[in-house]
């Protein structure tokens, strides 16, 4: 029977969701954003896996069903765009100039140090578009040959620290304009910071979500190059 | 439009993109170009904001779910991830306010030419 049972998508798909559920309660209960639900769930299979020495392609029956998914949650991403299209039009020079320079700096920023500290190809492809929302990070680390595994681990660590230090950065650096800030918040740590930027304020919030998709596309774009 | 129908616009975005991406020669992403599609779609009316809310709204509700399935692939390349452990941790640290900084300077000064030049010509 658990032959039967690790050869069905089923196994998969109840183990992430379960997991998931699992991540949810924690957060909920501690309330800390270094306890996000994608990283208590995700560590919480592959320590399930690892302890019961279960393969990793057993998971990937069920689980490669959901990264297929990951093609319509980038695409919905437009609805967000479209629905802020008017403060898009208002703010179109400043805030396409600042993604510009700002997934230029993430860029180059990364290629620097990687270099600096003589990581190999695959790591900097990995690392490379860790500032833009997870779904497109993954494509473009794949499109360069990086480990999506990886992309989405370095997201998370640009998501969690713009989420707990996004206020602080406005001080740190004089930021006072609203627009600036939202669209920075968007720029750097893409959904997880545009959450912070919920609380924040309503401006702030709509330009980081405008700022995600900016981001992506621009960065995707900028991958082409390298 | 019912569920079943809005998926069928949602996929169906996302199938075009796929066909669009091959054909392309260089090696951009499908989802990418999906989004571009259906904002493209979505400017001229094609598809209206009606043809795709609730399955966009069920997606954007729980869009970090659909990214633990890829995170658990990092166990096929955990020892990568070990032996460069500190490093990437840092470059991932670091670049993030870097990236804060010149993205907000950016629109704080694009905006602050913006008002001089609007003044001037008041």
């Amino acid at each position: 029977m658990i032959d039967a049972i690790l050869a069905s998508p089923f196994f998969g798909l109840v183990l992430t969701c379960a997991a998931w559920y699992v991540g949810l309660w924690v957060q909920k209960k501690t309330g800390l954003v270094l306890c996000n639900p994608l990283v208590i769930s995700a560590a919480l299979i592959i320590l399930l896996l690892l302890v019961m020495d279960i393969p990793y392609e057993s998971y990937a029956l069920g689980g490669d069903f959901l990264i297929m998914m990951q093609t319509p949650v980038t695409v919905m991403l437009a609805l967000n765009v479209y629905r802020q299209r008017k403060l898009l039009g208002e703010y179109f020079l400043p805030v396409v100039a600042g993604c510009l320079a700002g997934s230029l700096a993430s860029v180059a920023s990364v290629l620097l140090l990687c270099r600096l500290m003589g990581l190999d190809g695959t790591i900097s492809a990995s690392l490379l578009p860790k500032s833009v929302t997870t779904a497109i990070a993954i494509a473009v680390s794949e499109s360069l040959g990086g480990i999506p595994g990886l992309t989405v681990t370095a997201v998370l660590i640009a998501g969690v620290l713009g989420a707990m230090f996004a206020p602080a950065f406005a001080k740190l650096f004089h930021i006072t304009d609203p627009v600036a800030e939202g669209t920075a918040i968007g720029a750097c740590s893409h959904g997880l910071g545009t959450a912070k930027a919920i609380e924040i304020g309503k401006l702030q919030a709509a330009m980081s979500s405008i700022a995600i998709c900016l981001c992506g596309i621009i960065t995707s774009m900028l991958a082409l190059f390298l | 439009m019912n569920i079943m129908g809005e998926l069928a616009v949602l996929f169906g975005v996302c199938l075009i993109a796929e066909g669009v991406s091959a054909l392309l020669p260089v090696p951009f992403p499908a989802s990418v170009i999906g989004m571009l599609l259906l904002l493209a779609l979505l400017m001229v009316r094609v598809v209206r904001e009606r043809h795709i809310d609730r399955v966009c709204g069920f997606l954007s509700d729980n869009m970090s779910f659909f990214f633990v399935a890829p995170c658990v692939g990092l166990l096929k390349h955990l020892d990568v991830l070990l032996q460069c452990l500190v490093p990437f941790c840092i470059i991932a640290l670091v670049t993030t306010p870097v990236v804060y900084f010149v993205t907000a300077w950016t629109v704080q000064l694009t905006r602050a030419l913006q008002r001089r030049k609007g003044a001037r010509h008041d």
